[in-house]
């Protein structure tokens, strides 16, 4: 009975000490310069939850969210490019290597490997990135370059505004301990 | 032994436990309500092809339109099958919000120009309207001067040269490549050439893509006249009803319409009332419309 209890314990210690960090209003926003015009959205409703003991993360992002300056090119943008009613949503599951103790204030260089999925299109990337810790508050920060080609996004030949092949994407996601 | 084996057992279990729950719950505590979202792109454009969609402009945003009709296939290789020929029609809209257009509009068949606001009543949603409804109101005024000839009509005061369109614009996206419309119309004419003065009609149209990029599009607008109403056009020739086929390319930025269609005007009052064209007969007019967005939208600035 008494190694039952200790079971018991030993099993709820393990569950204890998963904290999860989390938000539902990172930032994510994209710029592609083009000779006609500068394209550029950004998406205030990103989904980030981390697990501090395991390192987990998980990103996901409605498509339908990213905010455009020009609402017509936002139209192109989900219709045409992403298709964002058969994929509406961009997923990155990975698991932070070198998680530093997120109890202790600071500034950390971090990197996630794991898999990326845009367009339905899952490809393994490796996430490089800082993390800063003041308190309950941790933000991440990362920037990524994501080729059109590795998930299928087609450029139209007839295009006038030529769209960069690689796009320059800027994470900023400010999580709260739960 | 029994005590040890049952430790294992134990351990095992609830440690796959608290790891398949983490796994889980990590996308789990994402999860939140799906909130209501509305269909866009019913249409590519504002416009179908000769007549209005449900679609406005965004608010703060400015449209540019240019519409071309070019002359008669059948005009011959003289007149380099209607190619020498082309009336025009330039306009801007305006969102006003994402539900009120105000538009303005010039076209050189009669001076006429034209004004309109749309607004959309209804918006086809994931849960809530079937449907999306856009009522649209415009008059069209016509200010070429007035001769003493034959072909033209004789305005004796401004009021004669006012004609007034209404309509409810009712469409669904059924998917994404396929769209309907259906335009109960009514059209007011302050000084028809010869026939009644109110022109009920029902429009239906709609969008079938092809591609990613491109649609076939076609538009039928039948008007209710009685067998008694002769509605002639300018110049006292017979019109018909509206009949135009086309297809849409999406250039990214653009939107390209290009078009064959029975009438030669461009806006509400001249494809219902001065449609001259026997489509059946190779009466038809190659065009093509052309929009260019610009946004206005300072709220959306550019913090990259």
């Amino acid at each position: 009975m008494k190694i039952l209890s200790f079971l018991l314990a030993f099993a709820l210690s393990f569950s204890a000490h998963a904290q999860l960090f989390l938000t539902q209003t990172g930032e994510t926003r994209f710029f592609s310069k083009t000779p006609v015009e500068d394209i550029s959205a950004v998406n205030k409703k990103v989904g980030v939850v981390l697990n501090s003991q395991t390192g987990e993360i998980v990103v996901r992002m409605a498509i339908t969210d990213f905010n455009f300056p020009n609402k017509l090119m936002q139209e192109h943008f989900n219709e045409n490019y992403l298709e964002s009613e058969k994929y509406p949503y961009g997923l990155f599951r990975g698991k932070i290597q070198n998680l530093p103790d997120l109890t202790k204030p600071g500034t950390y260089d971090v990197s996630a490997p794991g898999s990326l999925d845009i367009h339905g299109v899952k490809q393994d990337r490796t996430m490089k990135g800082k993390i800063t810790v003041q308190g309950d508050k941790i933000t991440l920060q990362s920037d990524l370059q994501v080729a059109l080609v590795d998930h299928k996004i087609e450029v139209p030949k007839l295009v006038f505004a030529k769209i960069a092949e690689v796009i320059d994407v800027k994470n900023q996601f400010v999580l709260q301990k739960k | 032994m029994k005590n040890s084996v049952l430790f294992f057992l134990l351990a095992f279990v609830c440690l796959s436990q608290t790891a398949r729950a983490q796994d889980d719950d990590l996308l789990k505590s994402l999860d939140q309500p799906t909130s209501k979202t509305f269909t866009s792109a019913t249409f590519k454009g504002t416009r179908l092809i000769n007549g209005h969609t449900v679609e406005t402009v965004k608010g703060k945003h400015l449209d540019f339109l240019i519409s071309h009709r070019f002359g008669r296939l059948n005009s011959g290789v003289d007149n380099f099958y209607g190619l020498d020929e082309a009336s025009i029609r330039l306009g801007l809209e305006y969102g006003i919000t994402d539900r009120l257009t105000a538009g303005v509009g010039r076209s050189n068949i009669q001076k006429t120009v034209d004004l309109y606001l749309k607004y959309r009543l209804l918006r086809q949603s994931t849960q809530g309207s079937l449907l999306s409804v856009t009522l649209f109101a415009s008059d069209a005024i016509v200010t070429e001067p007035t001769r003493s000839n034959a072909s033209s009509t004789l305005y004796y005061n401004n009021g004669e040269r006012q004609n007034w369109t209404f309509q409810a614009l009712i469409a669904r996206k059924f998917s994404d490549r396929f769209s309907l419309q259906l335009m109960p119309t009514l059209l007011t004419l302050a000084k028809p050439e010869q026939g009644p003065k109110a022109i009920p009609a029902v429009g239906i149209g709609g969008r079938f893509k092809i591609s990613k990029r491109v649609s076939i599009n076609a538009e039928y607008y039948a008007r209710f006249l009685s067998e008694s109403d002769q509605l002639t056009a300018p110049g006292g020739v017979k019109s018909y009803n509206a009949v135009a086929v086309g297809v849409d390319i999406e250039t990214g930025g653009h939107v390209f319409q290009l078009h064959f269609t029975n009438s030669q005007g461009m806006i509400e009052k001249q494809f219902l009332s001065q449609a001259t064209g026997n489509f059946f007969k190779g009466d038809i007019h190659y065009g093509f419309n052309i929009s260019r967005t610009f946004s206005f939208d300072r709220k959306t600035k550019k913090d990259w």
